[in-house]
């Protein structure tokens, strides 16, 4: 796959954005010239240094930003649009320990993701919780679905958040530095049941990290942002050595492990 | 044995207290849960500046109060809307601000009264039959509207991005609450005082959430929290002659003192 001048031609693909401009402040673009396109059923990493403008592009992709110019397609839709919300589940990041405080069961918080679909008005039906109990499933958190978040682990509240956002019949799941917290063993765990979803149930996912491994590891394609579009395709030509080097502007020692 | 029935204002007392009871922690758990339990005391010392303002102008002390409590309430969530100060320096700046209104307000009014004192901490005579009448109203239109947007409400305070990604207008529920928070604030002051409404909106709230409950649990064991200290409060102050919001408040520190016994 390589970066698509006209985005729009391709039938395929899920998320397009076409020469996305971005600033918080004019005269000092935090993105520009941003054209790619992601394809249903991709899993794609998004790398870049802090600072760079990876949360950005997940707030423009999340409908939480609007760009001052170019185009974002969600399937079809505006960012904004309910569908687009419909389509899309969103694992945050939450690594702060206060957070956690929330007064909230695993069941709560996974029917969460339900909320919207629900409507405004509208009491939750038997499908919304028949919907939390495959997320639940899925995630293997049922067992603990009446304790309260505030006691559980890590690993554990990654993936009560992974399966709000699954609850939700999403088509794309988008992960903000998901492993943020986590120990080694959750992580291994909660990226193999990534993999499930993306090949088993055929979920688009993007994945926004710093952590070049896992990116490497686990995605098959990768997208470097900096400011600009440094690189886009398939995992081990984007991670490339002289992208890394234009992405961090030094040499960054590094091999692609192949499996 | 139950000689306060034949009495008319304490009937009164303890209808609007069970109204209020009620909705205090209900509209004081989004504020604990959203790390802004003191919008409660802020708002309440605004509702101070009104009653100050109703003693000048004799006009209704609760109405005079809430509309003072929206004004407030709107200023708050226009200066936080701009991001240029932190949103607790904000709540320092009204709370402050309004005492000293007050102060100024009640020295015109001619002097520092009985009437004062009972507006800074409660009192069984204070409430009218028209009080009465406007605590059951909107205390009816706060519990509808939050039982109506209490899944959304949830949401938003759980994580605002992530309601926000979700296609909650984060901006709209925010509005909602600080207004429900104000009217809450305005209504709560007449039973408990000016200077102990934050009290009932939050206390109850911390009581129940040292039980570590799921939300809705938590809710109830505040809602229970409550009511008993608001009625065990309003007979005590009745035999005991004690102004009726520190007795509320001190049963329910009582009650969080117990929460902590593991």
């Amino acid at each position: 796959m390589q970066i698509t001048p006209s985005a729009s031609a391709q039938s395929n693909s899920c998320i397009t954005l076409n020469d996305v401009l971005f600033f918080y402040k004019a005269g000092e673009p935090a993105l520009e010239h941003i054209t790619f396109s992601v394809n249903h059923g991709d899993y794609l990493g998004i790398l870049g240094p802090n600072g760079g403008g990876k949360t950005t592009l997940l707030k423009i992709i999340l409908g939480l930003l609007t760009p001052q110019s170019g185009t974002v397609r969600i399937d079809n839709t505006a960012p904004s649009a309910r569908a687009s919300h419909l389509h899309i589940g969103y694992v945050p990041q939450k690594s702060e320990e206060e957070q956690w405080n929330f007064p909230a069961t695993v069941e709560e918080v996974v029917l969460m993701g339900r909320t919207v679909r629900a409507g405004v008005l509208k009491k939750y039906t038997p499908a919304d919780f028949e919907a939390v109990e495959r997320a639940m499933e899925t995630t293997g958190i049922t067992a603990h679905r009446t304790e309260t978040i505030a006691t559980l682990s890590g690993g554990m509240r990654q993936r009560i958040l992974l399966a709000r956002a699954l609850a939700s019949n999403p088509t794309i799941l988008i992960l903000d530095e998901p492993a943020t917290g986590v120990d080694i063993a959750a992580q291994e765990k909660f990226y193999s049941f990534l993999k499930t979803l993306n090949t088993h149930h055929g979920l688009t996912i993007l994945f926004v990290s710093h952590d070049l491994d896992v990116l490497a590891r686990e995605t098959t394609s990768v997208l470097c942002v900096n400011r600009t579009l440094i690189s886009h395709g398939p995992t081990s030509e984007a991670l490339r050595e002289e992208h890394l080097e234009e992405l961090y502007g030094k040499k960054v020692e590094f091999a692609v492990h192949r499996h | 044995m139950f000689e306060f029935l034949q009495y008319a204002f304490f009937i009164r007392a303890a209808e609007a207290g069970l109204i209020i009871g009620i909705i205090a922690p209900l509209i004081g758990i989004f504020l604990v849960v959203r790390r802004f339990s003191l919008l409660s005391d802020t708002l309440s010392h605004v509702t101070l500046a009104g009653v100050a303002l109703s003693f000048l102008l004799g006009t209704n002390v609760i109405l005079t109060a809430l509309v003072a409590a929206l004004a407030a309430a709107f200023g708050i969530e226009k200066l936080r809307a701009r991001k240029l100060l932190f949103s607790e320096s904000i709540l320092a700046l009204f709370l402050s601000g309004s005492l000293a209104i007050s102060a100024v307000l009640f020295g015109l009014a001619k002097g520092f009264n009985a009437s004062v004192f009972n507006a800074l901490f409660g009192s069984l005579v204070t409430v009218t039959e028209s009080d009465l009448v406007t605590i059951l109203i909107l205390g009816l239109i706060i519990i509808i509207s939050v039982v109506l947007f209490y899944k959304e409400l949830v949401m938003v305070s759980f994580d605002e991005q992530l309601a926000e990604a979700s296609g909650i207008s984060v901006r709209a529920f925010n509005a909602f609450l600080i207004i429900m928070a104000a009217v809450t604030v305005s209504l709560t002051m007449r039973i408990v005082g000016v200077l102990l409404v934050g009290a009932l909106m939050v206390i109850p709230v911390l009581t129940a959430m040292n039980y570590r409950r799921g939300f809705k649990q938590t809710l109830v064991i505040a809602l229970v929290v409550s009511l008993v200290s608001v009625a065990v409060g309003l007979l005590i102050s009745f035999y005991a002659g004690l102004p009726t919001g520190g007795t509320i408040i001190l049963i329910n520190l009582g009650l969080f003192i117990i929460s902590m016994i593991p």
